[in-house]
């Protein structure tokens, strides 16, 4: 097991180098660049000198391979560089975003765990009659809704009904979890209602398959319990394709959060990503997409890591 | 006899047009979710053909003095926070989203689909070089690539075309490469090698057509996918740009701060959105099923 995850870990940096190579080849050989965008934007003259100094400022007019190397060196020293746009340092702009993106990305996986595993199993049991009907296209319409549209629609209903909006600034959990709470649910609902349909739908196709298999008819035959052929034998085999595809729609949650957090005005990740893209801020958006990219591949190997733990053939593999 | 002879006869001179009926026909009948979902996409199709004819207003057109109006029997779906007919713009709208829902995806699954195809067919240290990098793509996220390849090419339409179609293809060439290996090793493939045929001809004429299936049911099935990626991009003012009519872009900015005042600005928009993803959904996952069960994306 150990060897496994040792394997498992190292065969995680070519990818991360890999990413690296390619998101600064890409944000490099893009047209325009900052300087010209933060001059454009305050709508003075700028003579070239000007330009060219705050470019060698920021470390642009060096040659490539060197702006590579340099920022290759910085993480590994932990230095992460500072924000063309702001100039403070990458890590403090996200450090002080984290916490809200992380809380919101773990509820929104809360979320959808406990809509869709309950309703696909339900699904799965009552196949074909109106329960299964009525899950199958709730899950199909939460592939079809918009996350940003539901976060529209849950403040309109608010707005309208009750007159009241959830909190816009955010306070810790850890000092005020009623506050955080009725700030975040919200957003983590209408992330987390997108994020069930694909694992309903999956709950629903794996408890279907595996009521199929030979020792569930043992099982009944036996004359255990309903309840306990369907927890113990039924759900625990079907759990493996469910926590796989919940680790590999990670992107629908990256997707959510970017969009939902401009809806609801969460100062989070997201936010930050969209708004460093519009100004070009080449730092904050490498470092942002390699972070997202890193939080990715390590979720991917979280979800082999406990699949081999459920199941002994993947790990002999 | 005769009347079998004459039955046998028919059958090779029956057209492809009746053909063509006769798989629709099945298709609708067996199949009528999916046929439902193909239903809402043809009138979708039809209105943004007919844009023209059949919007009420110029989209574009601002009228200060019907700012925000509720629905009426003037404007059905009320007017916008600059006096557009919002039932105008969506109907355009119908044309930003179909322009580049069918040009992205059809861009990304045909060179998803030849990138997989040459990976599998030379094998060997370009098949895995073309894998890793297809990997790498792979590691970001969709939304993730996508708003990459706006920061470098910037806003506006042809650009968010190709923001959707790059994060697209290695999902493409995944799927179709999977497909392309079963092949190399057929007695045509041979046969045609075997005939001193080049590889762009073997490629293209023998490999290619043979590996239709998948690449139809990855078309219809990003086709959602990209209609709602374009959305959510022009929502973050990162997509489509104004003033032109876009569904995702008519949810931004004053949709919500007049929200209280206007809902119906933030509401047609958005089941606009969520139908018109709903019915290529529903007509993609019937089309998988129909044609390539065993896929599952």
């Amino acid at each position: 097991m150990w060897r496994y995850i040792l394997k498992r870990l190292l065969l995680m940096i070519p990818t991360l180098l890999g990413v690296a190579i390619l998101i600064f080849l890409m944000l490099r050989v893009a047209p325009g660049d900052i300087v010209e965008m933060k001059y454009a934007g305050t709508g003075t003259y700028a003579p070239k000198e000007a330009l060219d100094r705050e470019r060698a400022q920021l470390g642009l007019d060096k040659p490539l391979w060197h702006q590579f190397v340099s920022w290759m060196w910085g993480i590994v020293r932990l230095d992460f560089g500072t924000s063309m746009w702001t100039g403070r340092p990458v890590t403090h702009e996200i450090a002080i975003r984290l916490e809200l993106s992380l809380q919101l990305a773990l509820m929104a996986t809360i979320v959808a765990i406990f809509l869709s595993i309950p309703l696909g199993t339900v699904a799965a049991l009552k196949q074909d009659t109106w329960v299964d009907y009525c899950v199958r296209v709730f899950s199909i319409a939460g592939l079809a809704v918009p996350s940003f549209w539901l976060g529209i629609l849950i403040i309109l209903g608010f707005l309208i009904i009750f007159r009241w909006l959830p909190p816009l600034t955010f306070t810790s959990f850890w000092v005020d979890p009623k506050a955080n709470l009725a700030q975040l649910i919200w957003p983590a609902l209408a992330v987390g209602y997108r994020y069930s349909a694909v694992a309903t739908r999956m709950t629903r196709s794996a408890v279907l398959e595996v009521l199929r298999e030979d020792y569930i008819r043992t099982a009944h035959a036996k004359g255990l319990w309903e309840k306990v052929i369907l927890v113990r034998h039924a759900l625990k085999n079907a759990m493996l394709p469910v926590i796989t595809v919940i680790g590999l729609e990670f992107a629908f949650l990256v997707g959510g959060l970017v969009v939902t957090e401009q809806v609801f005005n969460l100062n989070g990740i997201g936010k930050l990503f969209v708004e460093s893209i519009a100004q070009r801020d080449y730092i904050m958006v490498q470092t942002l997409v390699l972070l997202i990219s890193f939080v990715f591949i390590f979720v991917n190997f979280l979800v082999d890591l406990i699949n081999a733990c459920l199941d002994p053939r993947i790990r002999y593999q | 006899m005769a009347k079998m002879s004459a039955k046998t006869l028919t059958l090779p001179v029956e057209s492809r047009v009746d053909r063509w009926l006769e798989v629709t026909l099945r298709f609708a009948r067996e199949r009528s979710l999916g046929a439902a979902g193909a239903m809402i996409v043809l009138l979708m199709i039809f209105a943004a053909l007919a844009a023209d004819l059949i919007a009420p207003y110029d989209p574009l057109r601002t009228d200060y003095r019907a700012m925000l109006q509720a629905p009426s029997s003037r404007h059905w779906f009320g007017t916008d926070s600059f006096g557009r007919d919002v039932l105008s713009r969506l109907i355009y709208g119908s044309r930003t989203a179909l322009w580049v829902g069918f040009s992205s995806s059809f861009l990304g699954a045909t060179l998803g689909a030849v990138i997989g195809v040459v990976s599998a067919y030379f094998g060997g240290k370009i098949d895995l070089i073309v894998q890793r990098l297809m990997d790498l793509l792979l590691s970001f996220p969709l939304i993730v690539l996508a708003l990459v390849v706006v920061a470098i090419l910037g806003t506006g339409t042809t650009n968010v075309i190709l923001a959707i179609t790059i994060p697209m293809i290695p999902r493409c060439a995944l799927v179709i490469r999977s497909s392309a290996l079963s092949l190399r090793h057929m007695p045509f493939v041979d046969a045609a090698r075997a005939l001193g045929f080049g590889h762009r001809r073997i490629i293209f004429r023998h490999m290619l057509p043979n590996v239709m299936a998948p690449y139809l049911v990855m078309l219809t099935a990003f086709l959602g996918q990209a209609i709602l990626l374009e959305a959510s991009l022009s929502f973050l003012g990162l997509g489509v740009t104004e003033p032109t009519p876009a569904w995702g872009l008519m949810l931004r900015g004053a949709a919500v701060e007049f929200a209280e005042r206007a809902p119906w600005m933030a509401i047609y928009p958005g089941i606009a959105i969520s139908l018109s993803v709903f019915a290529f959904n529903l007509f993609g996952d019937s089309l998988r099923d129909a044609l390539d069960p065993k896929l599952r994306i």
